[in-house]
């Protein structure tokens, strides 16, 4: 049972990182911007903005929070070198 | 009494003539990101290996991905419209924000610049007898690996834009452009600014993800399907923005010059 159940987790694990990858938060955004949208389409709310505004917004959060100090930039060129 | 066409139809037949320019372009170079890669694995097992094995290992990939094709494809197909349209819009949407990322960091910190070619201790010159088993899975490994992001974004968008064909086309004629390069003058290929091409790709992932995904609530976009292009400008907006903040804040100069 235990190498179904390890094959089982290893395929969803590919999964979610083939699609969600290293931010959850982003996709979890999206999925809610996509909740709030269908609630305020069914009450006859224009809200085809709320989607792309709320992407603009994660990917600025995503990347700050992945370089609090921008740090990364000169890692990567360390890394490069 | 008259038969109103589905809304949803209609717009699948004006994507036929608007569509296929963006869905063979994003599929084009969606594919040239990972085959550039792929051929770099490729040309570089098979230069300190032999080609032999190599060669049978890529072929093998590449059938590995065509059953992955067709097989995906059918599956996507039996879906209706508007649901494929909200599953799938939302499935590019979070997968091109993951590029989209990745390229504005990359391009951010490394500027146009192209990849360079990793080698592993296995790809030492074979020289042993019979079949060089080694090869053939680096090879086999390389393509499928590589080639399974392109599978996912030509079938996906391919089958979401009605257009599946134009769509494999796409990809399939990267992997040839990108192959024949590599084939032809190798140092080529890693110079390519792959990069830039994965933020490229990312944006337009990311702008037709969004589009779908809320025409697949049921939401009408201001402009029809002039919205793409609006939303288009929106995220290659903010892509100049963040990538000229960051390397503001880190170098201190231009985002445009040679890092």
């Amino acid at each position: 049972m235990k190498p179904i159940w390890s094959s089982v987790v290893a395929f969803g694990s590919f999964w979610y990182r083939f699609i969600v990858g290293d931010d959850w938060t982003v996709a979890a955004a999206v999925v809610f911007g996509l909740l709030a949208t269908a609630f305020l389409n069914a009450r006859a709310v224009a809200a085809w903005w709320l989607v792309p505004v709320l992407v603009v917004v994660m990917v600025v959060v995503s990347l700050r929070r992945a370089s609090p100090h921008r740090n990364f930039l000169r890692e990567a060129q360390e890394e490069k070198k | 009494m008259p038969v109103h066409p589905d809304p949803i139809d209609d717009r699948c037949m004006n994507n036929l003539s608007t569509g296929i320019g963006f869905v063979l372009l994003t599929t084009f170079l969606a594919s040239t990101v990972e085959a550039i890669e792929m051929v770099t694995i490729v040309v570089g097992v098979g230069a300190t290996r032999g080609w032999r094995a190599t060669l049978a290992g890529a072929a093998s990939g590449f059938v590995v991905l065509a059953i992955v094709v067709a097989v995906f494809g059918l599956a996507l197909s039996a879906i209706p419209i508007g649901p494929l349209r909200l599953i799938v819009g939302a499935l590019l949407l979070v997968f091109g924000l993951q590029w989209f990322r990745k390229g504005v960091t990359r391009v951010a910190a490394n500027g146009f610049a192209g990849i360079k070619a990793g080698h592993s201790d296995e790809e030492l010159a074979w020289t042993g007898p019979g079949f060089d088993w080694t090869a053939f899975v680096l090879a086999f490994k390389g393509v499928v690996l590589e080639g399974l992001e392109v599978a996912f974004i030509v079938v996906t968008f391919g089958v979401t834009a009605n257009l599946l064909g134009p769509a494999v086309i796409g990809g399939v004629a990267a992997v040839v452009v990108v192959s024949a390069i590599g084939a032809a003058i190798q140092p080529v290929v890693s110079r390519i600014p792959r990069s830039l091409l994965q933020l490229v790709v990312g944006t337009m992932l990311t702008t037709f993800g969004t589009f779908w995904a809320v025409e697949g609530i049921g939401v009408v976009w201001p402009a029809g399907d002039a919205a793409i292009l609006a939303l288009l400008a929106l995220y290659v907006l903010t892509a100049v923005t963040l990538i000229s903040i960051e390397r503001r804040h880190a170098f201190g100069f231009s985002p445009w010059r040679k890092a």
